[in-house]
């Protein structure tokens, strides 16, 4: 199959999670939505590793796991510790600063 | 000597440190031994230089100091450098002198202010901020003492801040502030994008090698900033606002040195004014019309410290009409002879203030001449000089200011008459504030009056040393005689001076200079006449004058019939256009309405763009995206 | 990828490992000794960057690269680094307070600020787009981390929270654009694009000009500049005191140091003409800023919005491109790091843990109950005005004075404006200081702070001695400018 394929499938998935961050209120939807993004830009690493016939995207996508898994820790964590004080993860509902 | 530059700024330095650190555990006589000591210390050090200046040849009459390189990168620098050239030399002199005397009064004016310290450390402050202003060696080191006086002023015009309503009063001097030192920066980014350097020398040196109307961009918005620290039209709402704070400090920076710095500023670079005549036009023009404008605000002000303001404002309009004209030394004199006899009337203000309990009103005082008499004749030569009085320091550099406004290249005689009919309105306003506040029936308030006393020695005894400058000030300035300050100068005003010569051929002989001067005597002394004759002859006529606006039904009956002719014509015409037209209309409408509409639609905007901020986190993602995808949008299509 | 372990070069890494180091010693102390003084903790923490600072600065000089040229140690890095190591000290100083007593009793806090120092580290030494990009998450997860300290206080959770999901939206915009990149010329290591750029045209495909605006927008947002610059106000004023200036300063430098070791080898950002889009973004982020902030009643909030407003003069000096705007630059990150950490700081002085001052309600008459702090915020405050002889002042005329130079007259003239409008609010600050009478019922302010007091006296003499004496830092940013052309 062509680049292109991979390419187009890694930015639809993309757009889909950035519409997923801005459309839905609950925050670990958010938060799973932020993942399916970074796991586009996963897949579109290792296309493009294949492309460019090297490794280093591959390597790459290693290191992206890595540092969603540690997102994945703290973000749940602040998560948690939001809900035992509002006991809400809707994002309009903590609007406590603005303006 | 000349190794010794910096010690002018440094005792003042070091008196606000002292006072501002250790102050609070000093008495008051230590705080202001220290804080008058330190600019004594600075004027002894000045007067030495000076020495040392007069004993050069005029044309090598310079002492460059420099401390160090503040910043240097390739090949622009900037150094930390002092210069003592004539024109630094009359200024200096002239604020480490008078600012010497206004500290000593001060001992006296503030004996008792919680503050004491913290008013004499910030006068020091300001002293400093002052003296690198005018011995700055480039435009940065002028610009640091630009902004340095600014803030003193703020400080102590805050000084007795305890009301609310002058925070409004500090706004809008802020911002006509920020108007004035948003020219001189963008002037200042304009003289470095194309000369490559800040410094006085290298600038005014290659001023010939620059298109000229770049020039013309550089001297008129540097010319903004000196209207808006010099207060003159459109920047010069804040200066009677400014006022509130305490009367030396009037007499210090609001008088004798802060709103002069606009003048010094366009003075020193007359190499640059001097090839554009455009510029100048608007210097001269701008000048003449404050001068005008200002003194007839000055006629139906009630408040002696807001006469003196206008007053202020008036006389550093005909500072700008000789830099305007290309006399820069006769604008240097007037600034001189200027500080002199204002700072005295400033002083003299005070001292009646001082004894009637913080009254400024004018309708509340009157009949102080025998209480007062020190502070009366003191006043009494203040007014004279600032009139125009043959034998006083005004008359001297009003009339060189008039007569150069005439017979100059650059000058015009419709710009002496408009000076001309400002000189005899100011004579008015000054005698008609001498005749209410000395003479006539006493209108104090009874409590008040019980305590009338006139002032301390170490108030009055500088009264009594600048009463003597403002009669002999003027003499120095004399045309023809041997060291003339004219002839100081013109090392520093080289390329002006040429200019002038080359236009002046032909022009005005010295008959006219006299018959001139004969006028400009004969306009002031009817403006004195005339308040006489309202104030003290008729002390109900500007009553009934001002109900005349109504009809002239009352006028028609009056008997002195001469007189109200003379006042219909000349009188009331200013008074109605300064009530009406210049108070009511163009101050309180036009000027307020943008400076306080300006400050307003910020805060609109402001009030409007926060509503952006929801806090709802999608928001700020949609904000990002949306950012994201117009930049991607305008790179495609572009 | 054949070097030998051991002929790695180990200084360019060195302040790294440094840190590393020290951030897992000061969590096994926290572990074995939980009664720890918190002072204890942060001698500790003071001791090992100043290790660290040391080995910065054996870094000064030709480049060395170590791990497979994913880190160097240059001229650049070892100002930048020295920046934030400087920063984090002044940081831990103002956290020993006695508002953060109540949270910081964890050793977990210093640990964490020394591995958000270290993804700075990572992100000024990176010469790989993967170490940038590690060096950005490791700062940013800490700084998650760090915003919400104060776990059972509502506003520093929210704050954690707002800025954790948005920063971790933001990377996915940073990491598709180094994927992009990667994609287009066939690897991710700078010095590799920069040759595969000079080889063939950059504007070729689309792929590589999308690549670079993509990475620029996850920078951006870090840097809070606009459109990007939402996050800032809310995550500042909510996060503990220290932490919102650690944030303000140092991670924006971090994100400075990463968009400028960028564009500064590959030149891509002027090569695509670009300068029309950053001359709006730059224009309107500091005027968004400034306005925003006239209507600011809580200064945390408004330091925020004056921290944008700042970011966007920072790019003043990015867009005029040339050795002046560089080395002003960096000359405006450390006056920044001082009179920012200095203004927050003196909010951290007062602060009780009843009380936090933070409005201008709160300050008013404090040059009369508390002389030592008025005098510093008017010094901080007078800086970040841009007013003479300050820190703040010189690095805005040296970076007006190189966008001047290269002809972007009208930015400059937009900037003076801004700077003007935004004098107003910081002279509010002072004006109530100052110049208004005692209110009667003032809340208590906190007494004895050496600590903060300290960082306060280093700021304010960092202030006015870069103000007053600059050239020789001017000079050392210079010849830095120099080294990358």
């Amino acid at each position: 199959m062509p680049l292109t394929y991979y390419l187009v499938l890694g930015a639809i998935l993309f757009s889909l999670g950035v519409l997923g961050v801005l459309t839905r209120r609950n925050a670990i939807i958010i938060f799973l939505s932020i993942e399916l993004m970074l796991n586009a830009v996963n897949l579109t690493f290792v296309a493009l590793s294949n492309h460019v016939q090297n490794l280093d995207g591959q390597v790459f996508v290693f290191f992206v796991m890595i540092v969603a898994a540690a997102e994945v820790a703290v973000g749940l964590a602040l998560i948690v510790a939001i809900f035992r004080l509002k006991e809400t993860v809707y994002v309009d509902e903590i609007n406590l600063m603005k303006w | 000597m000349n190794d010794y530059l910096w010690l002018i700024p440094f005792f003042p330095l070091l008196g606000f440190l002292i006072n501002g650190l250790l102050g609070r555990n000093f008495s008051e006589k230590m705080v202001g031994i220290i804080g008058a000591g330190a600019i004594f210390l600075s004027f002894v050090t000045t007067l030495l230089t000076f020495k040392e200046l007069l004993t050069l040849e005029p044309e090598h009459r310079i002492f460059i100091q420099k401390l160090y390189t503040w910043m240097a990168t390739g090949n622009f620098s900037v150094d930390v450098a002092f210069r003592f050239d004539a024109l630094s030399a009359v200024m200096t002199l002239v604020v480490t002198g008078v600012g010497f005397l206004i500290h000593v009064y001060s001992i006296g004016y503030m004996h008792g202010d919680r503050g004491f310290f913290r008013y004499f450390a910030f006068l020091n402050l300001f002293t400093f901020a002052m003296l690198l202003l005018v011995l700055g060696n480039n435009f940065l080191i002028l610009f640091l003492g630009w902004e340095g006086v600014g803030l003193c002023s703020y400080l102590l015009i805050g000084f007795w801040y305890e009301k609310i309503d002058y925070a409004n009063a500090g706004m809008k001097a802020f911002i006509v502030n920020r108007i004035g030192d948003f020219g001189f920066l963008l002037g200042m980014f304009l003289i470095f994008k194309h000369f490559g350097s800040l410094d006085f020398d290298q600038v005014f040196s290659n001023a010939a090698a620059v298109p000229p109307g770049v020039i013309t961009a550089i001297t008129l918005l540097l010319f903004v900033g000196a209207t808006g620290k010099s207060a003159q039209i459109p920047l010069y709402v804040w200066l009677p606002d400014a006022m509130a704070g305490p009367t030396p400090v009037s007499a210090l920076i609001h008088a004798a040195t802060m709103v002069t710095a606009g003048v010094y500023m366009v003075s020193r670079a007359s190499a640059l004014y001097i090839l554009s005549p455009l510029a100048l036009s608007v210097v001269a023009v701008i000048g003449v019309a404050t001068a005008l404008f200002a003194a007839t605000m000055a006629i139906t002000s009630q408040d002696i410290k807001k006469v003196l303001a206008y007053s202020t404002i008036s006389q550093l309009g005909y500072m700008f009409l000789a830099a305007g004209v290309g006399a820069f030394s006769a604008a240097i004199f007037h600034l001189m002879t200027h500080a002199f006899f204002k700072a005295l009337l400033f002083l003299g203000a005070g001292s009646v203030m001082h004894a009637l309990s913080n009254e400024t009103n004018l309708m509340k005082m009157g009949g102080l001449r025998k209480h007062l008499p020190i502070t009366f004749w003191t006043f009494l030569v203040g007014g004279l000089a600032i009139s125009g009085i043959p034998g006083f320091s005004g008359f001297f550099s009003k009339d060189e200011i008039l007569w150069k406004a005439f017979s100059s290249p650059f000058g015009s005689p419709v710009l002496w008459g408009v000076g001309a009919v400002a000189a005899g309105i100011t004579a008015f306003y000054i005698f008609r504030m001498i005749y209410l506040a000395f003479y006539g029936e006493s209108r104090v308030d009874p409590e008040v009056a019980l305590h009338i006393h006139e002032s301390p020695k170490v108030m009055t005894v500088p009264l009594m040393v600048l009463a003597v400058l403002s009669i002999i000030g003027g003499y120095v300035g004399i045309p023809h005689v041997y060291m003339g300050l004219e002839h100081f100068l013109e090392p520093v005003f080289e390329p002006a001076s040429v200019a002038m010569a080359a236009g002046a051929a032909g022009h005005a002989s010295a008959s006219t200079e006299f018959t001139l001067m004969g006028i400009s005597v004969v306009i002031a002394l009817a403006g004195i006449y005339l308040a006489y004759q309202l104030y003290v002859m008729n002390p109900e006529k500007p009553r009934q004058l001002a109900q005349s606006m109504h009809g002239l039904y009352t006028l028609l009956f009056n008997k002195y019939y001469v007189d109200e002719i003379y006042q219909a014509v000349f009188v009331k015409p200013f008074v109605n256009l300064s009530n009406v037209f210049f108070w009511r209309f163009f101050d309180v409408k036009i000027i307020d309405g943008i400076v306080n509409g300006v400050a307003r639609i910020f805060g609109n905007i402001a009030a409007g763009l926060r509503r952006m901020q929801t806090g709802i986190v999608q928001m700020y993602a949609l904000s990002l995206m949306l950012g994201a995808i117009i930049i991607f949008g305008y790179f495609i299509l572009r | 990828m054949n070097t030998a372990i051991g002929t790695i070069d180990w200084i360019p890494v060195a302040p790294f490992i440094a840190l590393s180091v020290l951030g897992f010693l000061i969590m096994i102390i926290g572990l074995f000794f939980p009664r720890i003084y918190r002072e204890t903790l942060g001698t500790i923490t003071l001791v090992g960057l100043a290790v660290t600072f040391f080995l910065i600065l054996q870094n000064w000089g030709e480049p060395r690269y170590a791990f497979a040229n994913t880190i160097v140690g240059d001229k650049f890095s070892t100002v930048f680094n020295g920046l934030f190591v400087v920063g984090a000290a002044l940081t831990i100083l103002l956290s020993l307070n006695s508002q953060e007593n109540r949270y910081l009793l964890y050793a977990d806090y210093f640990t964490v600020i020394v591995f958000a120092t270290a993804g700075m580290v990572l992100m000024s030494a990176g010469t790989h787009l993967l170490t940038i990009f590690l060096g950005l998450e490791t700062l940013s997860i800490a700084l998650y981390v760090l915003a919400g300290f104060r776990r059972e206080n509502a506003f520093s959770l929210e704050s954690a929270f707002k800025y954790f999901l948005l920063g971790a939206f933001a990377s996915g915009f940073l990491l598709y654009g180094i994927a992009l990149i990667y994609g287009a010329t066939g690897s991710a290591d700078i010095q590799e694009v920069t040759r595969w750029i000079q080889q063939n045209s950059l504007t070729g495909s689309l792929m590589l000009p999308i690549g670079f605006l993509l990475l620029f927008v996850g920078l951006g947002f870090k840097l809070a500049i606009f459109p990007f610059h939402m996050w800032a106000p809310d995550v500042y004023q909510g996060a503990p005191t220290p932490i919102s200036a650690f944030m303000a300063t140092g991670s924006k430098a971090a994100a400075f140091a990463a968009l400028l070791r960028v564009a500064l080898s590959t030149q891509s950002y002027t090569a695509i003409a670009w300068e029309q889009v950053l001359w709006v973004i730059a224009v309107a982020t500091m005027t968004i800023g400034n306005i925003i902030a006239l209507r600011q009643d809580n200064i945390k909030r408004m330091l925020a919005y004056s921290s944008i407003a700042h970011a966007g003069y920072i790019l003043i000096g990015f867009i005029a491109n040339n050795e002046l705007g560089h080395s002003g630059m960096l000359f405006y990150l450390l006056s920044y790091t001082f009179m920012n950490i200095g203004a927050f700081g003196v909010i951290s002085y007062l602060s009780t843990a009843e009380h936090e001052f933070v409005t201008l309600g709160d300050v008013r008459g404090l040059a009369y109950r508390r002389p030592f702090a008025a005098i510093a915020m008017a010094v901080f405050m007078f800086s970040l005005a841009g007013i003479p002889p300050t820190a703040g002042f010189i690095s805005k005329f040296y970076i007006f004075s190189a966008a001047v130079k290269a002809g972007y007259v009208w930015l400059v003239i937009l900037g003076v404006i801004n700077s003007m409008i935004s004098l107003y609010y910081y002279l509010g600050v002072v004006v109530q200081m100052f110049m208004s009478a005692v209110e009667e019922k003032a809340p208590a302010t906190a007494t004895q702070q050496p600590a903060v007091a300290l960082a306060l006296v280093v700021s304010m003499f960092a202030v006015l001695g870069l103000g007053i004496f600059p050239s020789r830092w001017l000079a050392v940013f210079m010849e830095m400018a120099r080294s990358f052309i």
